[in-house]
């Protein structure tokens, strides 16, 4: 693998998730107790020996970059290679213009360029798996494809990966067509907008893109042009999920509950890094009554916790009751508070006796720091 | 030379042969301990926090794992350019060389190191004790007295004096003698291993010490009573809060335990004074439809489907179905499975309990003990 690099790229549309991205890109929303979105990511990179890994965000990145520090946490803290944050020489969002990703990729070729890796792996921030790159990279090599792309043969399509890319797929495993889930079928293979090529055809079609002016998103410019290139698809058949709706954030975070699941994501091609919090381990009390949750370091309870993701240093006291819910970061639900079907967001405090409740299907969504 | 006004030294060269077979592989200050740290976080972080950037580490039994653990001294904020963590074992010089024969003759084989920061003051700790203190302030008190040495004591409960070396001192908080695990004691401040020292007082000391043949060269039963003889003004430092050692089967589960108490004088959830330690890469903890927790610490990657009260769980212990664990201390990555009771009992880390044991006995005064890796066949019974 020394002859990869990895890019990860942040143009993921957000309008689905905006409640969870007012300040943040979609890569850095806290998910799963104590991780942010690109832990996943970033950890696969790794697990897979890549070890020179370029972010190149859009906008919103104060809360990435703290997260990411120097990439101690991925062991990517490296004199030679390691990690590379690269943030839009212009920022167009505060402007209310999407520019697309080309734009980023162009105004920091210089680092691609000059990096000594041959070949690429380019994938975006919000695919949550656990995956092996190697074997992929593998199979591409002894395809001599141009480009290899991830996809997953996904059964329920109808419910998840809403807007994800969707591939028809001939005998040879080329991919003879690209297509959008919009939920009609349940099978369907699911592209995880991973792709691996050489730095050369990389580097070709940012200029290609910027110069013509043809494409403002990467991806568009491989889907759009899939007859031109030698397309492969390497099939992953772990679990996949993508974060691109609030639905999706909700329904992912609760299938951890699945232990089944969650092992398999957090330790099959290894484990997977964030940063760390130094917090003591989780208190219960005598009053603690906690059932299907799970629960990270720091926090304390006092109260009755169901069906719930608790993050780090979240306090739930007595006589408050936390159902169904995600409650983030340091947020707190204090004395006899309920909360059902909620998401709270880092540093939300519930005060006495307030009861909030979302739909099954459409948890409502507390805005970071309110106090309710 | 690099001039630094303080530096710690950490003794952590302890075997702790009465923790038995829980340091069979390791030194007594990389024990775990609460459900996530090892002792020597507790004055690592205490370093750390009261703004000592240069810490000497004297390792000397079963090192590896302690040597692994702290590494350059990262997860305590201690990797730095100037100074940092340095850990010293014993080593050889052109004279030949030795282990360590006592505390004092641990810092004296390692006057250079000293030396080569040149620091006005030494404080020097034992890598096995449980407390949150900010050295810093002890610092304040030994300038603001003038002292030569200061030794932070601890009230203790009268009828346990005579497990103590207890400091008998002046109304100004000078000390005029040291008795060691006195039988009708004066006093009841107990010294808690912590000194700060004018290291040109102490290295004089030090090198005086070494040419008596007869010595033991111990702080507690040489160096200390030496200054006293020649009148040099030491003082004590009062210390309130928590504070102890786990230097038995006995003690470490007690203190384990004191974790769980609603009182409890340890705060480890206080920001301002964070414990730190190397974390391990665990996603959170998954408590079960089954599972009930009461009263109890749970460490990341914990898998429960059984019933948990008052207990300390470290990270990755999986409990099975139908298990009960009453008053225990479970350290990482154990296995407890289906249908066992275990109560008053420490489970050393890696080890495997099999379907249908029952270990320990919460009404008996002794604490069971599991070793380290240890495999339990199903259906065993056994207590202490």
């Amino acid at each position: 693998m020394k002859d990869y690099m990895g890019i990860i790229n942040l143009s993921e549309r957000e309008d689905n998730i905006k409640e969870l991205t007012y300040n943040r890109p979609i890569a850095a929303i806290p998910i799963a107790g104590r991780y942010r979105i690109i832990d996943f990511a970033l950890s696969n990179m790794v697990n897979s020996e890549i070890s020179n890994v370029g972010i190149f965000t859009q906008n919103k990145y104060r809360a990435l970059i703290d997260h990411l520090g120097t990439g101690k946490a991925w062991d990517l803290d490296r004199k030679n290679d390691g990690l590379f944050v690269l943030n839009p020489v212009f920022n167009y969002y505060t402007l209310g213009i999407y520019r697309g990703d080309i734009e980023n990729f162009k105004n920091h070729i210089d680092y691609v360029h000059l990096s000594k890796q041959k070949n690429v792996i380019v994938t975006s921030s919000n695919m949550i798996c656990n995956v092996d790159y190697k074997a992929a990279i593998h199979y591409h090599t002894e395809k001599n494809a141009d480009i290899t792309v991830l996809y997953k043969k996904a059964n329920d399509c109808a419910e998840n990966f809403q807007y994800c890319n969707t591939y028809i797929i001939d005998n040879d495993n080329k991919i003879s067509a690209v297509d959008i889930n919009t939920g009609k079928t349940d099978e369907n293979n699911i592209s995880m907008e991973m792709f691996i090529m050489s730095k050369s055809l990389f580097l070709d079609i940012v200029h290609t893109c910027s110069s013509k002016g043809d494409y403002d998103y990467f991806k568009d410019a491989i889907h759009k042009n899939i007859g031109k290139f030698k397309v492969y698809g390497y099939e992953y058949d772990g679990y996949l999920a993508c974060i691109n709706s609030i639905q999706s954030y909700f329904k992912t975070s609760m299938q951890l509950l699945d232990m089944k699941l969650s092992r398999e994501l957090f330790f099959k091609n290894g484990l997977i890094y964030t940063k760390v919090k130094d917090e003591a381990p989780t208190k219960y009390t005598e009053n603690a009554v906690v059932s299907n949750s799970l629960l990270a370091n720091g926090s304390m309870i006092d109260g009755t916790v169901e069906n719930s993701i608790i993050f780090r240093g979240v306090r739930v006291r007595k006589g408050a009751v936390v159902k169904n819910s995600i409650l983030m970061q340091n947020s707190i639900v204090e004395e006899d508070a309920l909360v059902r079907n909620v998401i709270l967001d880092k540093n939300v405090v519930i005060t006495q006796n307030k009861q909030l409740k979302g739909d099954d299907n459409y948890p409502i969504v507390i805005e970071k720091k309110a106090i309710i | 030379m690099q001039k630094k006004e303080w530096i710690g030294m950490i003794l952590a060269g302890g075997q702790g042969s009465r923790l038995t077979l829980l340091t069979k592989k390791i030194a007594k200050p990389a024990v775990p301990f609460g459900g996530k740290y090892r002792i020597i976080d507790f004055p690592l972080s205490n370093c750390s926090n009261s703004g000592i950037d240069t810490v000497g580490v004297l390792t000397q039994y079963q090192p590896l794992i302690l040597n692994s653990y702290i590494g350059i001294g990262s997860p305590w904020d201690l990797d730095r350019k100037k100074g940092g963590v340095t850990l010293l074992p014993p080593y050889m010089n052109e004279q030949g060389g030795e282990w360590y024969k006592g505390t004092a003759n641990a810092i004296f084989q390692n006057i250079n190191f000293i030396d080569y920061y040149d620091p006005e003051y030494v404080l020097i700790l034992s890598g096995d004790h449980i407390y949150k203190m900010d050295y810093s302030q002890m610092l304040n008190f030994h300038k603001k007295k003038g002292a030569e040495a200061t030794i932070a004591v601890i009230e203790v409960p009268w009828e346990e004096t005579n497990r103590f070396g207890i400091m008998n001192t002046n109304e100004d908080g000078s000390i005029y003698e040291f008795d060691e695990k006195p039988k009708n004691a004066k006093s009841n401040l107990a010294s808690m291993g912590v000194y700060i020292f004018n290291w040109k007082t102490l290295r004089k000391f030090l090198v005086e010490d070494e040419q008596d043949k007869n010595s033991q060269n111990d702080f507690g039963k040489n160096i200390i009573p030496n200054m006293l003889d020649t009148g040099i003004k030491l003082f004590a430092y009062p210390f309130k809060g928590y504070w102890k050692d786990v230097g038995t089967i006995e003690s470490l589960w007690e203190a384990n335990m004191d974790l769980l108490k609603p009182d409890n004088e340890l705060n480890l959830y206080d920001t301002s004074w964070r414990i730190y330690s190397v974390n391990p890469i665990r996603p959170p903890h998954f408590t079960g439809e089954s599972a009930s927790i009461k009263g109890s610490l749970i460490g990341e990657g914990c898998v429960v489907y059984g019933e948990v009260h008052n207990s300390v769980l470290f990270s990755g212990v999986y409990v099975g179905k139908n298990t009960k664990l009453v008053d225990t201390v479970v350290m990482p990555n154990v296995t407890i499975e289906d249908n066992v009771t275990i109560e008053r009992a420490i489970i050393g880390s890696d080890s495997l309990i099999k379907p249908g044991c029952v270990i320990g006995d919460k009404n008996s005064n002794a604490v069971t003990l599991i070793g380290e890796s240890d495999v339990v066949e199903e259906n065993t019974t056994y207590k202490e």
